[in-house]
């Protein structure tokens, strides 16, 4: 059996490293922009903030994409907008704010910090920390030895003399 | 005895724990797949309607801009040749307009065409006191506009009382729109 150990490992990680590449040119797939060159700004910083805005701005048709992802109208018109407004002076976080005027904390693809969000984002952690100090009790207690039974008491020793008596008969 | 009864009772309820908070996440999730996703809160309520400038479209006169809207209830529509569900609700639209009851401003969303959207007001009837062609969107963001058709209520000092998304029916008018339209306007009588 030994032998043949290393050559399913090969096998599997052969397997693995498809598997991984495969999904590596998946995701390359998926997360071309869409951003069009005739859209993009000529200053080659300004568009690299445009880019790094635009991957945080949820497309609100398709809403589970950027609006640098997506290709829905509505995307495009709010890129053109990040990018006039950035090439107006305005500071990442003044375009951000703006849309999310518009559009609400929902247009953010990462939801800000704040009391409505606690639940959302400290949560899990919440939760992960309770399920492990529920784990530590339940092991200590099991680890510790069991009590032995309380003695029975006069009433309960006749009964089970009657009970066994029973029996005999 | 009864401590014992007790402590009985408590690990039985302890069990009970990971069951009453399966039935609790039960009950959120089947409330979320209930909800539209596509209704999406606007923040925009009660605050008043970010200045716009809306060229006419091809063939008119007048375009539409936020200025427009000041000093009476008005509704402001967002509409599109290219959608379906406008089309469903543009004979209501058309018919209310009739009654004169409150303004209906138009916002020509995104056509590609520019002939597009005059054709289809001439085909199916044109219900708006001034329309406005928004071609990049501008109006449209400025309302946090996500899909057509959508309907705002803005009130005489030109702030957003309502959002309606979806096509309007004769039920939702009644219903929903009319009563806050009827109560903004008595609000902004002269001397109400």
């Amino acid at each position: 059996m030994a032998d043949r150990t290393p050559i399913a490992g090969r096998l599997c990680a052969g397997r693995l490293i498809t598997a991984l590449v495969a999904l590596w040119l998946a995701w390359g797939v998926s997360s071309a922009p869409a951003v069009e060159p005739a859209e993009m700004l000529t200053d080659p910083t300004l568009e690299t903030r445009a880019r790094e805005i635009g991957r945080e701005l949820r497309c609100l048709v398709c809403q589970n994409q950027s609006i640098d992802d997506s290709d829905a109208d509505l995307a495009r018109d709010l890129r053109m907008l990040v990018r006039e407004r950035l090439a107006a002076g305005d500071t990442d976080r003044e375009v951000l704010d703006y849309v999310v005027s518009r559009y609400g904390d929902f247009v953010l693809l990462r939801p800000p910090i704040k009391p409505v969000t606690w639940a959302l984002w400290f949560g899990p952690a919440v939760i992960a920390g309770l399920g492990l100090i529920a784990l530590v009790v339940y092991y200590r207690r099991g680890r510790r030895a069991v009590e032995p039974p309380a003695p029975l008491s006069e009433q309960e020793e006749k009964r089970v003399a009657q009970i066994l008596g029973d029996h005999r008969r | 005895m009864t401590a014992v009864v007790g402590q009985g009772l408590v690990r039985r309820a302890l069990f009970l724990i990971p069951l009453v908070l399966f039935v609790v996440l039960v009950g959120y999730f089947w409330i979320g797949l209930g909800k539209d996703p596509h209704e999406v809160p606007s923040p925009l309520i009660n605050q008043p309607v970010a200045e716009f400038a809306l060229a006419p479209l091809e063939g008119r006169e007048h375009g539409f801009n936020s200025e427009d809207l000041k000093g009476h209830v008005s509704l402001v529509n967002i509409f599109g040749s290219w959608c379906v569900a406008c089309r469903i609700e543009h004979p209501f639209l058309t018919q209310l307009s009739r009654l004169g009851i409150v303004p209906i401003y138009g916002i020509d969303w995104r056509e590609k065409d520019r002939q597009a959207g005059p054709a289809w007001l001439t085909q199916y009837g044109d219900p708006y006191t001034l329309v406005g062609d928004d071609p990049e969107s501008r109006a449209a963001i400025a309302f946090g506009v996500t899909g057509a058709p959508e309907t705002f209520i803005v009130d005489a000092k030109g702030v957003i009382r309502f959002k309606q998304v979806g096509p309007i029916t004769s039920e939702i008018w009644e219903e929903t729109l009319w009563p806050i339209v009827r109560q903004l306007q008595a609000d902004s009588a002269p001397g109400g």
